[in-house]
């Protein structure tokens, strides 16, 4: 399995030098196979974000195309993007992205409620404890830290166990320590088969990396 | 299923919203089924006076205030004791154009020791009576006997009970079913009991001013029905020429008077529901308008996860649904407990003929309420649903992170 990416661009239509629009993604090309990690690092504002959910079947890219396998996903109806993402992509996006009115507990599950099937209750089990917060499991959302939030998400993507794995710096507001279980976690995840992506600054995560990619105005080098 | 418990987890987790949506969508229910029960039992009230009142022409004493009484009697069952010499009856017969005539005599007892209540007693001649016997046929099988009653509904006593007017005896032979107007709380006998009663009174030194001074040569009223084919305002015109001390009335008249009230009052309500639904709808309106601000991250979640934007509308529909079929039973319920207990408050202080509908109707008027209520709900969310649906979770979820 492969996600990739070709010659994707994004413009954003706002006044820049002499233009009327920006472009935050270059016409970037890149590949995700399955068992791998890769790292994605580079300055803030040069299109990290804007890449990843472009391949993550979020953003619409401006030009280029988005494969998974041999699915072109920008051509498929919002209906079948949309249970594809669902079942075969695991976005874990920059900001907070709790559903306010359910428990951490239920967040972590809300994956699995939106197309039917079994819940997986056993791996959210075990994602809570690996990452701490089983004592959370009944908490709001609004009770909890910038970091707890973090790895509720986290846990989410883990437990729906997707093909794709797409992390939007997701140690960004954890500890040293919880930075290292988050990056073996997902470390495991790519031994077991995953596409795994991780924005990330910190240069710990590189240790883990089996492809890093550097990205600088747009494009990557 | 999973939707299901995630709809009512998002509904009871927001009690403020889910509240204000449940009250407002059970104010328009409450205003569309209490508006049509009232109009439809005004409707139904006006054409059971129009059965009830088989008649073309009244002809009454010339010095009785005609038309207003006459429209007492029907719709406040007062119509006061007023009498004319008997051989009127036989002028009206030999009236040209008259196919029908029937006289009735009328008293009123006392709201005294003597009288078990005080009501209209109205004395028919079982003979060529048209006007109330069709009627009382309905609930009594045999000819009513001398020093029998037949009362209408809402007069307090039983059939086979004893019912004292003017400390004479009479037996309730039936009781009619609602006819939503005055002649609810009237009573019904012969001329015999009539005569008998009259006499009574009479000898309890009640003067009814009687222009003759023979009882058994009096009557108060005339029904006149005229012939097929013939136009009763000219009949009604001859009887006013020929008929002396005697006014005839067309019933026509003081039916369209009842209608053209009753359009006043269908209007009036029209115009309190539209009051509620404009302002319920522009609270509504902005309770939807508030909400797509106040969800769009959550959505915008969901989206992220794998939600299309088909099942998200979709949710907010659902949600919206459920929550106004809660508020449209509650305002159902709600509503039948404000107009049904008060039928007779809201007949007197209308002054118009009301007939509660039939069971059947008014289970449809609710069904009726219930579906515009749902409808009007998941139509002002409409607008909401389709916008929450393209919230775009890639710039959303960045915002204020
Ligand atoms: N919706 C938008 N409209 C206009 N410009 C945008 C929009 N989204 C992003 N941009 C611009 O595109 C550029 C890249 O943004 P992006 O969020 O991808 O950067 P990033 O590398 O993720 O930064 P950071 O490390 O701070 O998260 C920025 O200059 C940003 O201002
Ligand atoms: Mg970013």
């Amino acid at each position: 399995m492969q996600l990739r990416a070709e010659n994707i661009s994004r413009r954003y239509f706002r006044k820049h030098g002499e233009a009327n629009f920006f472009e935050a993604v270059r016409s970037v090309s890149l590949t995700l196979e399955s068992g791998k990690l890769t790292v994605l690092n580079g300055k803030s504002g040069s299109g990290k974000t804007t890449l990843l959910n472009m391949i993550g079947g979020l953003l619409n890219p401006s030009e280029g195309k988005v494969f998974l396998d041999e699915t072109d996903l920008y051509a498929l109806e919002d209906k079948d993007l949309s249970r594809l993402r669902s079942k075969r992509i695991g976005v874990i996006p920059q900001g907070r992205s709790a559903v306010d009115t359910l428990s951490v507990y239920e967040n972590i599950l809300l994956p699995g409620m939106l197309y039917g099937g079994t819940l997986r209750t056993e791996e959210a089990e075990n994602w809570m404890t690996v990452l701490g917060i089983s004592d959370l499991r009944n908490a709001m959302p609004a009770e909890l830290s910038g970091g707890e939030l973090r790895r509720m998400a986290i846990a989410r993507t883990l437990t729906a166990s997707p093909e794709v794995i797409l992390a939007d710096e997701p140690t960004g507001d954890l500890d040293n320590e919880n930075t290292r279980t988050v990056l073996t976690a997902f470390q495991q995840a790519a031994k077991a088969g995953k596409a795994v992506l991780v924005v990330s600054h910190e240069t710990d995560a590189e240790a883990y990396a089996d492809q890093i990619l550097h990205m600088s105005h747009g494009t990557i080098e | 299923m999973k939707h299901f418990s995630l709809m009512i987890r998002n509904l009871s987790r927001r009690p403020g919203r889910t509240t204000s949506l449940i009250l407002l969508t059970a104010f328009l229910a409450i205003s569309v089924f209490c508006g049509t029960i009232v109009v439809s039992s005004l409707r139904r009230g006006l054409s059971s006076m129009e059965n009830r009142l088989g008649a073309d022409i009244i002809v009454v004493p010339a010095e009785a205030e005609s038309k207003v009484s006459m429209k007492n009697l029907l719709l406040q069952g007062t119509i006061g004791t007023f009498y004319m010499d008997a051989s009127a009856l036989e002028k009206v017969r030999e009236t040209e154009g008259v196919e029908k005539a029937s006289a009735q005599i009328f008293l009123s007892s006392m709201k005294a020791d003597c009288c078990s209540v005080k009501v209209q007693v109205i004395g028919f001649d079982p003979e060529n009576d048209f006007v109330v016997q069709p009627w009382i046929a309905e609930s009594l099988n045999h000819p009513l006997g001398d020093m029998e009653v037949v009362v209408g509904c809402r007069v307090e006593t039983d059939v086979g009970n004893s019912f004292r007017i003017y400390d004479k005896s009479c037996r309730v032979a039936a009781k009619l079913a609602s006819t939503g107007t005055g002649l609810d709380t009237a009573v019904y006998c012969n001329m015999n009991t009539i005569h008998v009663l009259l006499q009574a009174a009479e000898e309890k030194e009640i003067s009814h001013k009687i222009d003759s001074g023979n009882d058994s040569e009096v009557v108060s009223a005339v029904y006149v029905k005229v012939l097929p084919e013939t136009d009763p305002a000219l009949v009604n015109n001859r009887l006013n020429g020929h008929v002396r001390k005697a006014t005839a009335i067309r019933t026509a008249g003081m039916m369209t008077e009842v209608a053209d009230s009753l359009s006043g009052v269908s209007r009036t309500i029209a115009v309190l529901i539209c009051a509620v639904w404009i302002l319920a709808l522009i609270i509504l309106f902005i309770v939807f308008s508030m909400m797509v601000n106040e969800r769009r991250r959550e959505l915008a979640v969901y989206r992220l996860l794998g939600m299309s934007r088909k099942m998200m509308s979709g949710m907010i529909l659902k949600e919206t649904a459920l929550c106004s079929f809660t508020g449209a039973l509650c305002g159902t319920a709600l509503g039948a407990i404000l107009v049904f207990p008060f039928t007779a408050l809201i007949e007197t202080s209308l002054k118009l003929p009301y007939l509660t509908p039939d069971p059947g109707s008014i289970v449809f008027y609710a069904c009726f309420a219930i579906a515009v209520t749902i409808l009007v709900g998941c139509a002002a969310a409409a607008r909401t649903a389709f916008r929450l649906s393209r919230v775009d979770p890639g710039t959303t979820l960045r915002e204020g992170a």
